[in-house]
């Protein structure tokens, strides 16, 4: 047959395309460098980096409309693709974006690598714009470079399902709800007698085990790594107790078992598979693209066991982008007050600056989508109620290995020591 | 082709035969090379150095963070550590299992494929290129389709199998149910495929024989197990070496099966971690650069030394024939 006689030759023009193509490319990125920054008025596209919805797309038409030379493009890809482009790319020493972004969880594997980043406190960045706690781990060791812009973070709360909730015989009233579920220990007890009231049996008390013991961890004034960068997850007891607790819920059930971030999560949103969900400030898009099909509401109280941080991200610079000068002046823009204030009253993402949370439209801010709770009091106290934990270069590795022992006793194919045995095995083939 | 571009030759060769002559041989000795180089200087710029460069890599403790561990030389101490390490064995387990489990009734489903193709029927070009269907689609598209149809709640499979009184399974928590489901997305996408290779070869089993065959009285199945395999051997070999090659680099189905946060973890424990996604996980997750590398080498030498072992059992079999 005709056909298959020009295979190979067609194969053999498409690898010589692609070499003369990557040629190109390569070419290119070494000749284009730097030069275009000095002039103003020249036609430049900003490549910006994202690992989900940051909430930017009307904020980019506002930057090109007042800088008409600009375009700004944005790419997305998942959290953990991210960061390990990223990390490739810096080290490779081109490929990355103008601005990149960077989680928290993530920043500290940057810090050994800060020089390769703009440093912002050269260019007219002002550093008590945030609290400390933002901008520590975004800084080098020597606190003389600052490498992320701090975005927006998760002061934390508890989201519940007030018609749930009242179908079980508690509380719907988010104040009561609060006393209620002062602490971890509290909300465990009350997710059984919930299980046990509950008309509808299908509904558990919680999402995800993994989900959970980010949120309890996140409240311990030490996590994975001690103060001077040394992990500790079998040493530091609030790691174990944090499990133990986690563990113990599922056992009596209260967990639906479902992996977060997942089709299946926003699944679970929907179809109501779960009463609580420890949210914070960020995760509210996932509450508002999956209303419950059931016409149930959702209703937010504080988080049990006070403050805590949980996730907040960071716009960086790395320098060896094409047009540094206009990618930090964007990424200025985008992290200054007036644009973050607009992006917790119009998308719900909670601001990192700490002048904003005391100020009236923040403080005040109701959302209509949790039954018009006061998320921005909730989540500036929560906020100010945070107590800096030490961060270390696999922080999110680490949480993901013991998340992902959590789910094996979901999924129950061990108890909670044989968990505990697996994750320390995954901790040891992380740092080891 | 070849034909063609040097049809104009012979008329300007009769004024000067001596030097054309001399040209005629050296471009008969050196074209083939040329023509062949493009691919050779492709392989060795993104196949063989690469491929050196790992093993290279491989023998340095080089991980990022680590500074200037670049070229700290460690020799085969990597790949020591491999034959201890519990997360390498346990790869290597589901590479295998998932392997055989995707590759045999593959090949089985190919064969009888191409025996049914191989009829005469209305619309035969149709089918035939039906089967290649599957292969065509992305591996990604198709397995985010396969992870809903294996969903645990809401799955179609779990409902199917409810019609039928069995309890929902979670595919991804255990060890056997994830693995069948993962071959089933690999079953799927390459028995098109090996079936069009092996109906091309039965297409060149003599047409005699099954007349023969016929004649003699035996039935279409007597004739696929008596005239059509025995035929087939070269081909199923092939493509029990191409499968099994494709089964040891299993990567993007396992991969996109998972529904951890880090995908590259096959599963909460590690209970679909094929090779690629355990040597993936150590380079660019973990950026264990110097260990990954050893975990991709000792991939290829496996691969190698599997290969090495289908042709010598192919050289028994050939020999027990004769």
């Amino acid at each position: 047959m005709p056909t298959f006689r020009t295979g190979p030759r067609t194969r053999l023009l498409g690898a010589a395309a692609a070499l003369t193509a990557l040629l190109a490319v390569t070419g290119c990125s070494s000749s284009g460098g730097s030069q275009a920054q000095d002039d103003p008025n020249e036609k430049i596209t900003l490549t910006v980096n994202l690992f989900s919805d940051f909430g930017y797309a009307d904020l980019y038409k506002q930057y090109e409309q007042q800088h008409p030379n600009i375009t700004v493009k944005e790419n997305r890809a998942d959290m953990g693709a991210h960061h390990q482009n990223l990390q490739a790319h810096l080290l490779a020493g081109s490929g990355t974006a103008d601005v990149e972004a960077i989680e928290i969880g993530q920043v500290a594997g940057f810090q050994a690598q800060a020089a390769k980043f703009v440093n912002f406190l050269e260019n007219g960045v002002d550093a008590a714009q945030w609290v400390p706690s933002k901008t520590a781990p975004a800084s080098s060791a020597d606190g003389k470079v600052l490498f992320g812009l701090g975005t927006d973070m998760g002061g934390m709360a508890l989201c519940y399902r007030s018609d749930l909730f009242k179908a079980a015989g508690l509380p719907t009233d988010r104040d009561q709800v609060s006393a209620l579920l002062t602490d971890w220990k509290a909300y465990a007890a009350t997710g059984k007698k919930f299980l046990a009231d509950s008309p509808n049996k299908d509904v558990r008390w919680f999402d995800s085990g993994g989900n959970l013991f980010s949120a309890v961890i996140a409240q311990a004034p030490t996590g994975f790594y001690d103060a001077a960068g040394k992990p500790v997850v079998n040493e530091n007891p609030a790691v174990r107790q944090a499990f133990d607790l986690v563990a113990g819920a599922i056992k009596d059930g209260e967990s639906a078992g479902i992996q977060a971030f997942t089709p299946a999560w926003d699944t679970g949103f929907q179809k109501s598979q779960f009463a609580t969900v420890a949210c914070p400030a960020w995760m509210s898009y996932q509450f508002k693209a999956n209303p419950p099909t059931d016409g149930g509401t959702w209703d937010m109280a504080r988080i049990p066991g006070g403050g805590g941080n949980w996730g907040g991200s960071y716009l960086s610079v790395p320098r060896s982008g094409k047009h540094t000068k206009a990618a930090t002046e964007l990424a200025k823009w985008l992290t200054a007050p007036e644009q973050e204030a607009k992006l917790f009253t119009e998308k719900g993402y909670f601001p990192s600056d700490q002048a904003l949370w005391s100020q009236p439209d923040i403080a005040d801010h109701t959302d209509p989508l949790f039954n018009n709770a006061p998320t921005g009091k909730i989540f500036s106290q929560s906020a100010k109620d945070l107590k800096p934990q030490p961060l270390g270069a696999h922080g999110a590795e680490i949480g993901t290995a013991l998340g992902n022992a959590l789910t094996s006793i979901e999924q129950g194919k061990t108890d909670a020591d044989g968990a505990w045995k697996k994750a320390l095995a995954d901790v040891g083939n992380i740092v080891g | 082709m070849a034909a063609s571009v040097s049809a104009g030759r012979p008329a300007r060769a009769a004024r000067a035969p001596v030097a054309a002559h001399r040209r005629h041989r050296l471009d008969r000795t050196l074209s083939p090379y040329l023509y062949i180089a493009p691919f050779f200087l492709v392989f060795a710029g993104f196949g063989l150095f690469p491929m050196l460069y790992t093993g290279y890599v491989s023998m340095t403790n080089w991980r990022v963070d680590v500074p200037g561990s670049q070229g700290q030389w460690v020799g085969l101490e990597n790949y020591r550590k491999l034959l201890d390490d519990p997360f390498f064995l346990n790869a290597l387990k589901n590479t295998v299992g998932i392997g055989v489990l995707s590759t045999v009734p593959q090949l089985l489903l190919a064969l009888v494929l191409a025996h049914l193709l191989n009829y005469r029927m209305r619309g035969r070009t149709l089918f035939r290129l039906g089967v290649l269907l599957p292969n065509v689609t992305s591996v990604a598209a198709v397995t985010l389709i396969f992870v809903q149809l294996f969903g645990r709640d809401y799955g179609l499979i779990n409902w199917t199998l409810g019609l039928f009184g069995v309890e929902h399974i979670d595919w991804q928590a255990g060890t056997l149910s994830s693995w069948t489901a993962i071959s089933a997305i690999v079953t799927w996408r390459w028995t098109g495929y090996n079936a069009l290779i092996f109906l091309a070869a039965m297409q060149a089993v003599p047409f005699e024989l099954y007349e023969a065959a016929a004649i003699d009285g035996a039935s279409r199945w007597r004739q696929f197990r008596s005239i059509t395999v025995p035929m087939l051997r070269p081909t199923i070999l092939f493509s029990v070496i191409v499968s099994t090659i494709g089964a040891l680099q299993l990567f993007g189905e396992p991969m996109l099966f998972g529904q951890q946060q880090d995908p590259t973890t096959g599963g909460s424990q590690h209970q679909f971690q094929t090779l690629a996604l355990y040597s993936y996980n150590q380079f660019w997750g973990r950026f264990k650069y110097g260990y990954g590398a050893a975990v991709s080498w000792a991939m290829f030498l496996l691969i190698v030394v599997i290969v090495a072992a289908n042709l010598i059992a192919a050289r028994r079999m050939k020999g027990l024939d004769a």
